[in-house]
């Protein structure tokens, strides 16, 4: 609590105030206090994950290697982690080496004297495999969340927004998990048309098997896009009953310029924020995804990791994990503000 | 923001089946939590019992057929609401207690507390809740109270910030201050004249969050990482019998089945009552 409490102070006394001074425009303002905060709440998220991958009782020496370790292999694999220094001094040196991509050496690897124990260099594939999965749900989330949820809120009652809104809200509410397996019942059991699992082999891109992708894509598409279009679609309902609309419709502009030119651009800025929140929900959904198909992500690491009690794996997969749902955050922001210009003089 | 316009007192079962959403919510519920008290005792064999042969199909005496260890299916599911709605449930009790708690400290007292929240909010939501869960389970296990705690550690804030948004709201009211002005204590001013005025933001948001806890808690099980084997658990059911999808289904379909049923019934009921709470304040 009290680290928490004084990076808060941090967070809103110290990037406003050399700011102010130097530069006074709003906008950068903005910009640099949006960084700032975001740099500060980095910083408190790897204290936390490394308090929590440190609070075990014993060490991840101990941990890895089991009660019954004799001393001295203890006492080694202790020295090859570094745990007989100090937690503060610990918690610099793997902060400082992130810096430099320097995730340490996993403490499982360590244990059975595996040579590749580099965390580094083991992370990167898992890494670019959850882009990939990512990158290819992204592609298709953001026109299918913006066009169904803009058509279920002009057609708002009417029988093609129900069509649209009762599949979403049951498909945004149900966990990832059960969305998949159902998918796995229907496509591989039942019609036997697609692969239950999305295994590669090392080395092996997932574009050389893409059929294997449609599901994995498909589990994380029903939740996120589900969500996303009942939040466009009652962006889109209150907009069309705004006066600027109505004013628009009297004055006997054509309806299609109405939607698409006054309309649309105004429903689209709180968009920015929802389909943020979208890939803000991916960073966790993919963690459970690509366990339901066994695709090689970051998701399946990092639940090997805990699964393995492999502490330095777990802190790594987590700060990664956590980094990225903060700098989606940040973007989304800074997206935000320069979309709307009202905003950017409001919240200086 | 919506005030409550729905004191404490006048929240009755008939908010929620004025509509059709709600009154299937409603039954859909009720029938669960039935299943959940009184399957068991009607399950045909013993949940962690072997009976015959693994992933055997629907057949006479086994009418789910059996699971991936040969053990039947609708015993286990019968079973397996206990764990799913016990667990939930007392995630999300916590979560109202510690989030009211601090929200109504917040707002109503507004002092250092405040700021304090404020920012540990922010904190939380800048985790993946799952990603909390698991740093949970790394540090501490994954006992059915770390999975209880884990939860309501990832939703206490959400409720904490509506409960001091709605306080600070309702506490400079005349009422309030009269209140004060007749020298009552801080603790009968919030349970007589400020309880009662936020509770209806509070409830609108209860059924969210308990389909949340189920979510998360049934999610870390699934990975494996919460309740362990043989324990009959809907999230764990599904990923053990993932390799006998293609034997027999139902091991797989019957777990994800009432899972699916549980969370659309608790958003139906919530849905239906923030419609309710819609219409008395005037809002579409």
């Amino acid at each position: 609590m009290a680290i928490v409490s004084k990076a808060a102070e941090m967070a809103t006394q110290a990037p406003s105030f050399d700011v102010a001074r130097s530069v006074p425009h709003p906008a950068v303002r903005f910009v640099v206090r949006r960084l700032g905060i975001g740099l500060v709440t980095l910083l408190v998220a790897s204290i936390l994950i490394f308090i929590a991958t440190n609070i075990l009782p014993g060490n991840a020496a101990v941990v890895v290697l089991g009660r019954g370790a004799t001393p001295s292999v203890l006492h080694h694999l202790e020295n090859e982690l570094g745990l007989d220094r100090s937690v503060v001094v610990r918690y610099l040196s793997w902060l400082g080496g992130m810096l430099h991509a320097n995730f340490g050496h996993s403490a499982v690897a360590e244990a059975e004297g595996r040579p590749d124990s580099s965390i580094s260099a083991t992370i990167g594939s898992p890494l670019a495999d959850s882009a990939i999965l990512a990158a290819l749900t992204t592609l298709l989330l953001i026109p299918l969340t913006l066009v169904l949820g803009v058509l279920a809120g002009l057609f708002a009652g009417r029988k093609l927004d129900h069509a649209i809104s009762i599949p979403a809200l049951i498909m945004s509410g149900l966990p990832e998990f059960v969305t998949g397996t159902a998918l796995i019942f229907v496509f591989f059991t039942e019609l036997n048309i697609l692969p239950p699992v999305a295994l590669l082999s090392p080395g092996e891109s997932p574009f050389s098997n893409l059929k294997a992708l449609i599901l994995p894509v498909s589990t994380l598409l029903a939740v996120a896009v589900g969500a996303g279009i009942r939040q466009v679609r009652s962006g889109m309902i209150e907009v069309l009953q705004r006066d600027f609309v109505r004013f628009a419709r009297l004055n006997g502009i054509a309806e299609r310029r109405v939607i698409l030119r006054y309309a649309l651009r105004n429903a689209l800025a709180p968009s920015v924020q929802i389909i943020a929140q979208n890939l803000q929900y991916l960073v966790g959904g993919i963690i459970i995804v690509e366990s339901v198909f066994t695709y090689p992500g970051i998701g399946t690491y990092l639940v090997n990791a805990v699964t393995a009690r492999d502490v330095t794996e777990v802190q790594a997969a987590a700060v990664i994990l956590a980094a990225v749902y903060i700098v989606i955050n940040i973007i989304a922001d800074l997206i935000v503000v320069f979309l709307v210009p009202k905003l950017r003089t409001a919240m200086s | 923001m919506t005030t409550t316009a729905l004191p404490l007192r006048r929240w009755r079962f008939a908010v929620v089946v004025h509509d059709w959403g709600g009154r299937v919510g409603v039954i859909l519920l009720l029938a669960i939590i039935v299943v959940a008290i009184f399957g068991p005792a009607f399950a045909p064999h013993p949940s962690t019992a072997t009976v015959g042969i693994p992933g055997l199909g629907p057949s006479p005496g086994y009418p789910l057929g059996l699971d991936f260890l040969g053990r039947d299916v609708l015993s286990r599911t019968l079973d397996g609401g206990r764990s799913t709605l016990l667990l939930g449930g007392s995630a999300t009790l916590i979560t109202y207690v510690i989030g009211m708690g601090v929200g109504l400290a917040a707002g109503h007292k507004r002092s250092w507390i405040d700021p304090v929240l404020m920012r540990s909010v922010d904190v939380v939501l800048s985790f993946p809740a799952l990603l909390i869960m698991l740093l949970a389970v790394t540090a501490f296990g994954n006992s059915r109270v770390v999975l209880v705690s884990a939860t309501a550690l990832v939703l206490f804030p959400g409720v904490a910030r509506i409960v001091r948004t709605a306080t600070v709201e309702v506490a400079t009211r005349a009422y309030v201050e009269a209140a004060v002005v007749r020298a009552e204590g801080s603790f009968a001013i919030i349970r007589r004249e400020i309880l009662p005025n936020v509770a209806g933001p509070i409830i609108a948001d209860l059924g969210i969050r308990f389909s949340w806890a189920i979510i998360l808690i049934a999610s870390v099980n699934y990975l494996g990482l919460g309740l362990q084997p043989p324990t009959a658990d809907w999230g764990l059911m599904i990923s053990e019998n993932r390799s006998i999808i293609t034997s027999n289904p139902w091991a797989v379909m019957a777990p994800a089945l009432m899972l699916a049923l549980l969370i659309v019934a608790v958003n139906l009921v919530g849905d239906s009552y923030v419609r309710q709470l819609g219409h008395s304040t005037g809002k579409p």
